[in-house]
């Protein structure tokens, strides 16, 4: 019994660590491409709106920008057909000093844009794993 | 008067597993905490991992409560207690166990206090896992039973490491994770039987592992496995398995319930039951 658990497991595991073909668009199409992708960065708009913690963060954003900039980011990010012409993530933080928790309370208004554009828990937590690799960049600038 | 404790204490849990989501408690992730352990730390059921109790960053601090009951063919034990982390660095904790018999010719009873110390890590952010080093000491009260029973102790100490790593998209594109424990211990079942035995008498490694995956955002299925001295000649104990659900509805309240398979205590073979834990963050 535990050998056929531990089989699963194994199996499961290497399932989970495939090597990705040279370019993977699969997440792109999964977020609906570019419509869908526009789509969740105005949902997110909102959610932030609605984060009363980090809003102070966003006294001085230009949000038509920021919006252009996100959905390039998360599009190229998710091996779409974009170019993101924003900045680094680094020099884009500098200064602002986004604590863990703040950058958690952004990463829970990206969870319920997700959410609520209906994008399925799978799709959410391969673009999740992406964004949470870019938190060291992100916090404490 | 601690029958009405518990509904008091089951009250508020009822009115906090159904408030908003968006009750901030921590700025941590939904889920990332863990739950609280038997012995009071931070961990799953069994097992302390390399977490803190409660949703604190390390700009935080945060308190948690929890109780849990299990029962099993024929014993059944209450356990509650209270941790506090501060600035996801050091959790303290309190634990008392009441050990019961259903022929109700055994009743023992413990308490346990612990620190542990998260060394390095984060459990979803740096590449390599999060890790922690524990104390537990432990005080048993019915020190003539376990006297009888061949133990050397009524009171001990364990240590552990921890090691906790989790993955936002891990196997099926689910949150998994992954606890390995190392501890160091004399104690016979937990503690409740005392310390050291007439078998063996010293300080053993134990390893202890915990695998869980969220199948939502809010359901974390999983198992567990905790290796058990046994060095007792009259009452020979085996190790722990569970296989568990846990329910994180928000950041104020963790659910969870375990199918245990417990083994032999107190000369009773083959003790398996249930397992239910409730845990509350302030």
């Amino acid at each position: 019994m535990y050998r056929y658990l531990l089989v699963g497991l194994f199996v499961a595991i290497l399932g989970a660590c495939q090597s990705v073909p040279e370019h993977d668009d699969s997440l792109y199409y999964a977020l609906g491409d570019k419509a869908g992708i526009t789509k969740i960065i105005d949902i997110f708009i909102y959610e932030i709106g609605q984060t009363e913690e980090t809003l102070h963060h966003f006294e001085n954003t230009d949000i038509d920008r920021f919006r252009e900039m996100q959905i390039e980011h998360v599009c190229m990010l998710s091996g779409g057909p974009c170019a993101y012409t924003g900045d680094e993530m680094t020099p884009v933080h500098q200064g602002m000093n986004i604590s863990e928790s703040e950058f958690n309370a952004i990463t829970n208004a990206m969870i319920r844009a997700l959410n609520t554009a209906g994008v399925s828990i799978g799709t959410r937590n391969r673009l999740l794993a992406i964004i949470a690799s870019m938190r060291a960049e992100v916090i404490y600038q | 008067m601690k029958r009405y404790l518990s509904l008091l204490f089951l009250l508020v849990s009822c009115q906090l597993i159904f408030i908003s989501n968006e009750v901030i408690a921590g700025g941590k992730l939904i889920g990332s905490s863990g739950a609280t352990q038997i012995e009071g730390s931070g961990g799953g059921g069994l097992v302390p991992w390399a977490t803190l109790t409660g949703y604190g960053t390390r700009d935080e601090v945060s308190a948690s409560s929890f109780f849990s009951a299990v029962s099993v063919d024929d014993f059944r034990m209450s356990s509650y207690g209270a941790s506090y982390a501060y600035q996801d660095r050091i959790e303290v904790s309190f634990a008392h166990h009441d050990f019961n018999s259903d022929d109700k010719t055994t009743a023992l009873a413990q308490n346990i206090v612990g620190v542990k110390v998260r060394l390095f890590g984060d459990l979803i952010y740096t590449p390599w896992p999060q890790a922690a080093l524990g104390v537990q000491y432990k005080h048993a009260n019915n020190t003539n039973v376990i006297r009888a029973l061949g133990a050397k102790d009524n009171h001990g100490m364990d240590y552990y490491l921890a090691v906790t790593k989790a993955w936002v998209d891990g196997p099926f594109h689910r949150n998994f994770v992954f606890n390995t424990t190392l501890r160091y211990s004399k104690a016979n079942q937990l503690g409740l039987q005392g310390f050291g035995g007439d078998m063996k008498n010293g300080y053993r490694g134990l390893i202890e592992v915990s695998a869980g995956i969220f199948i939502t955002r809010y359901w974390m299925f999983g198992a567990e496995y905790r290796q058990k001295s046994d060095q007792l000649s009259a009452v020979k104990e085996d190790d722990w398995k569970d296989v568990f659900v846990s329910f994180f509805p928000n950041k104020k309240a963790a659910l969870s319930f375990a199918f245990v398979d417990l083994g032999r205590i107190g000369g009773k073979a083959k003790q398996k039951g249930g397992y239910l834990s409730l845990e509350l963050t302030y």
